[in-house]
């Protein structure tokens, strides 16, 4: 899906899950690794300010994903 | 019986003439040409190539749909029982000639046809699952070998004898897999498998995994502060009681929804319908799954421009891979129409 859309639309996708060999696999080109399979974007075990910080840094790490060159599929560690 | 076989060839193989000579329309020819005259000995008198279809492939490449209904007509004239066409080895408009030919031929007629070509072949990607693609070396010299697993295929198709796997049959496999009851577990199979890969030795994989594309990557967003950017998701996340009745797994669509009045996700609002993870912390608060509280907050702070008021979602488990591109397709499509400048899409 995320490849269709990056090819279909031209436009820069990330993609932010927690099994990257799977979006290295279908040809995901910006990857953000996430948090755990059923919590992506959250840590519900850091409590409510934990968990949104964790889901800030993981949109700014995506942001600088989507804004950065690349050439191949690249993985933005924090 | 004897059966009726016809053959399909291009100019090349009928002596006509090589490139030069490739715009050459459909002709019909009574009896072999060319490798046909194998094709018919080796089926040692039960059959009888009644006709040649010959056809030049950059005819058949140029003006293909003419060239399909002519040579289809021909073919059909002859009252065959099977179709053979080639072997095209490496030959890719060749390849992708007798591809079509046996694919139209068989559907339209209703009877067995036998193409036969390098695995490599573009007309194998585009026909192996509509007609028999016996696998050939990759240029005539093969030729001696090639025939008689055309043929061999041949007749079990018209007999109508028991089909063997395509790696023992010498056919590009279908894409069909058949039920069997096997002596061992799969438990039993599956550590077998392992043990040989620990050893180095060679196995073979019962379930082979899919081939994907790769793209090069899109141009960066220039300035993120005036970027509109999507949210699309394969985690399950629709709204309370999933209106559009997104399947829990192997969807077969997915829904957009506006989100330009939503701050939060909560349990009120949305929820995860996603058979394949546990929906505990999702149900809980769907930004751990679709993060539109910071998104919302980010926005408000001015570090991007703003978010797509429409969020695309799906549900990611045991979702065709020919689905999952078409759904990318069509969201591709729309942000493209709404002048979307990125998109975040969260998978569980």
């Amino acid at each position: 899906m995320t490849r269709e859309i990056e090819r279909v639309a031209g436009i820069p996708v990330v993609q932010i899950a927690t099994i990257v060999p799977i979006m290295l696999t279908v040809g995901t080109n910006r990857i953000v690794p996430g948090i755990a399979i059923p919590h992506p974007t959250g840590n519900p075990a850091l409590g409510p300010e934990g968990d949104k910080a964790v889901r800030r840094e993981l949109l700014l790490r995506s942001f600088k994903a989507l804004t950065t060159p690349v050439t191949e599929q690249t993985i933005f560690e924090k | 019986m004897t059966y009726r076989i016809v053959h399909y060839i291009n100019q090349f193989y009928a002596g006509i003439g090589g490139e030069e000579k490739a715009d050459h329309k459909p002709e019909l020819r009574e009896g072999f040409v060319g490798p046909g005259m194998q094709i018919e000995k080796l089926f040692n008198g039960e059959g009888k190539v009644v006709g040649t279809v010959i056809c030049g492939d950059g005819y058949y490449g140029e003006h293909t749909d003419q060239a399909r209904t002519e040579c289809l007509e021909m073919i059909k004239g002859l009252q065959p029982d099977i179709l053979f066409a080639g072997p095209a080895f490496n030959a890719g408009r060749y390849g992708f000639a007798c591809g079509d030919i046996a694919a139209t031929v068989g559907e339209e007629l209703n009877i067995p046809t036998v193409t036969a070509m390098y695995p490599e072949n573009p007309g194998v990607e585009l026909y192996s699952k509509k007609t028999f693609i016996a696998i050939t070396s990759d240029s005539a010299r093969g030729m001696a070998k090639a025939i008689p697993t055309m043929v061999g295929i041949g007749t079990k198709l018209l007999k109508g004898d028991k089909m063997g796997p395509a790696r023992l049959e010498g056919y590009i496999h279908r894409g069909i897999r058949k039920s069997f009851f096997h002596e061992k577990s799969g438990a039993e199979r599956a550590v077998e498998m392992l043990l040989a890969k620990l050893k180095g030795e060679s196995f073979r994989t019962e379930y082979e995994m899919p081939v994907f594309n790769k793209i090069p990557p899109a141009a960066p967003v220039k300035d993120l502060k005036t970027a509109t950017i999507a949210l699309v998701s394969s985690g399950g996340i629709v709204p309370k009681g999933n209106p559009d009745h997104i399947r829990v797994s192997s969807a077969e669509s997915f829904g957009s929804y506006d989100i330009s009045e939503l701050k939060n996700m909560t349990p009120e609002n949305y929820e995860s319908i996603h058979g394949g993870y546990d929906r505990e912390w999702a149900n809980v608060d769907p930004d751990v799954v679709l993060p539109l509280d910071v998104m919302r907050e980010l926005e408000a702070e001015g570090v991007i421009g703003k978010i797509h008021p429409i969020f695309y979602t799906t549900t990611g488990t045991g979702t065709a891979v020919a689905n999952s591109e078409k759904f990318g397709q069509e969201i591709g499509e729309e942000l493209k129409k709404a002048g979307v400048d990125a998109a975040i899409l969260t998978s569980t």
